[in-house]
């Protein structure tokens, strides 16, 4: 814990300062990171801490992002903070269900019914347009952020300062709480189960609770974010809920290495960086990012942090007395 | 009455482009155990070669005599190279990108065929361009049958004899061969086969082949009918999903028996429910997923 203290303030301290130095497609640019950043926070307490591989993260993202959008446009609801609390009603109702079928698996089954469970809803989404607008999704206008009403007619300059803000506390209160989770007794009962599921249950641990009330809680996570990511985008779709942008949530936790707290986060922003600027550049981008993917399993299993890590190590072992090193 | 006919026509259509793309997808699952998520990607590839062979031929040649194109039997002979193109392609993936992750967590095989699945998009919009590619010569040149009162084409018919076709050599290729014990062996028990003197390097080659094969005559044949878009692949991975789940993974009757009830889910949701019509079919996979995990067909996993 103290060894991450002062990088940990450190990094606040420059994203706190952000918005001062950085212009405003870039700060926005880091919010939409942000944003991503709780969301494969959320999605890596399934693979890194319980060892299950999700590939239906859409939906929770899809469903938060769909509560505001609906809160707006049949509620009339205009306040941020009760977009998030219907979020996360929304995205606790819908992981109690689908966790309730999925956990009752793992491995290769658990991805085909995750996979399968967000497609319901996709389809949905899709088809119902007279309610979710079908393709053309739901317009959201900007929300107002404690009360207040901070968008003064210029929505760039709002979104690039107090939404940044806004998602920036947000983000650090979800690290922060995840980091509790994955220490408490509950987190390390996840990574026995993960390490060997049959030895906790002979000590005696309900697995299919934990994995349950996981399940939701990760699914919560990155509802969160989905509900977050509705100011910036302006504009709900059903892209959200397919399961290829639930590949690209697998794909920044394994970027990051999903084997460390901060691989996701760090591997969300990279990502996030790497996607637009290829799409920026290429119409090519899906052949670009394909190849970094096929080339990381290959080569850096475990992702930037991991593999930073590991460098690190070799660096600077030797130079510390033995003792210390242990 | 004739509707009614025609609706089973139309289920059976489906139902053998699925049983090919699916068939494949649970073959190369049921001896490698890999779940190859860029399968809906090769049978893609499948449908823009053909697409683009059969395009090339029918204008050039009919600049060239003005003559209304190569004779059909010459462009029907040249339907199968799209199937022949993405065997090729399985067979040069398999050895070099998917053999190094045997041996390691399901993770990684199924990332590495996603990052596989967004390669082979952007390969075909690279070769092909973003427009939709038509074959449709064939299928006109085919026109229709009278089934009592209304007009089918003909060109369905030969789908669907070609999925009933392929169903019954597969079969007979994996029940009476030689090639056929040894991929059941391999499948069953892959150390005891191999400590058997079988080369498990070249069977899973000559599977993934085989299975790629399979998807690329699915795009191969439905190709004229419909013509090649771009993300055709990623929506014919998702109902070959539904297909081999409950069907169940990696077993053939599984899939010919699931690409059946999907083909007459689909022509009936079409039909009478067309707004929840994908909704039914993921929520019938996932509620054989809970009851029956491993499918309708499947071996315990």
């Amino acid at each position: 814990m103290t060894r991450l203290t002062a990088p940990a303030a450190a990094v606040l301290v420059v994203l706190i300062a952000v918005p001062w130095v950085a212009d405003q497609y870039q700060t926005i640019l880091l919010a939409y990171g942000l944003v991503m950043a709780i969301a494969a926070l959320g999605f890596n307490l399934l693979l890194g801490y319980t060892g299950l591989l999700s590939f239906g993260h859409s939906a929770y993202f899809g469903v938060g992002a769909y509560a505001v959008a609906m809160m707006v446009k049949y509620l009339g609801v205009a306040s941020m903070e009760l977009h998030l609390v219907g979020a996360i009603a929304a995205s606790v109702l819908v992981t109690a269900v689908f966790g309730i079928a999925c956990v009752r698996y793992t491995r290769i089954f658990f991805s085909i019914l995750t996979m399968a469970l967000s497609q319901v809803l996709w389809s949905l989404a899709f088809k119902f347009f007279w309610v979710t607008g079908g393709t053309d999704g739901l317009r959201v206008p900007t929300p107002t952020l404690l009360g207040m009403v901070t968008d003064k007619g210029d929505k760039i300059a709002f979104l690039a300062h107090a939404y940044y803000y806004y998602v920036l506390a947000a983000f650090v209160l979800c690290v922060a709480l995840m980091w509790v989770i994955v220490n408490s007794p509950f987190g390390r009962t996840l990574q026995a189960i993960r390490d060997n599921e049959t030895r906790a249950q002979f000590i005696g641990i309900s697995i299919w609770r934990y994995r349950w009330a996981a399940f939701m809680l990760s699914g919560v996570f990155t509802g969160l974010a989905g509900a977050l990511w509705v100011p910036l985008n302006g504009l709900t779709t059903p892209d959200i809920l397919h399961w290829q942008f639930s590949g690209k949530i697998v794909f920044m936790a394994v970027l990051g290495g999903f084997r460390t707290f901060v691989g996701p986060i760090v591997g969300a922003v990279v990502y996030n960086y790497l996607e637009s600027y290829a799409v920026g550049y290429t119409v090519y981008w899906q052949l670009f990012l394909g190849v970094i993917l096929v080339v990381l399993v290959l080569s850096l299993p475990t992702g930037i942090v991991g593999t930073a890590e590991r460098v690190w190590a070799r660096w600077w072992t030797p130079a510390r007395p033995r003792e210390e090193a242990r | 009455m004739d509707i009614a006919l025609i609706h089973v026509f139309n289920a059976l259509l489906y139902a053998s482009v699925l049983f090919l793309i699916a068939g494949g997808l649970s073959l190369i699952y049921g001896v490698m155990r890999i779940v190859n998520l860029a399968h809906g990607n090769l049978y893609a590839f499948g449908a823009y070669v053909t697409a683009w062979l059969v395009g090339y031929l029918a204008t050039s040649v009919a600049a060239g005599e003005a003559s209304g194109g190569a004779p059909t039997w010459v462009l029907l002979a040249l339907l199968p190279a799209g199937a022949f193109a993405a065997a090729a392609a399985g067979s040069l993936l398999e050895p070099t990108l998917l053999r190094p992750f045997y041996r390691r967590a399901e993770e990684y095989q199924l990332l590495v065929t996603f990052g596989l699945l967004m390669i082979i998009d952007d390969v075909i919009r690279f070769l092909w361009g973003p427009y939709p590619l038509s074959a449709s010569v064939v299928f006109e040149n085919f026109g229709s049958l009278t089934v009592g009162d209304t007009l089918y084409p003909t060109y369905n018919f030969l789908v669907i004899g070609v999925g009933a076709l392929a169903a019954v050599f597969l079969w007979a290729f994996i029940y009476r061969t030689r090639f056929g014990v040894v991929l059941r062996a391999t499948s069953q028990d892959m150390r005891m086969s191999q400590a058997l003197g079988v080369n498990v390097n070249r069977v899973y080659v000559q599977a993934f082949t085989l299975g790629c094969f399979m998807a690329g005559l699915g795009g191969a044949i439905i190709v004229p009918s419909q013509s090649a878009v771009l993300g055709m692949g990623v929506d014919a991975l998702i109902l070959s999903f539904i297909v081999v789940v409950i069907g169940g993974l990696g077993s053939l009757e599984g899939a010919l028996l699931g690409a059946l009830i999907v083909g007459v889910v689909r022509e009936a949701g079409i039909t009478w429910f067309p707004e929840i019509e994908l909704a039914v079919l993921y929520l019938m996979a996932a509620a054989v997923l809970l009851v029956r995990p491993a499918g309708l067909f499947g071996r315990a996993a």
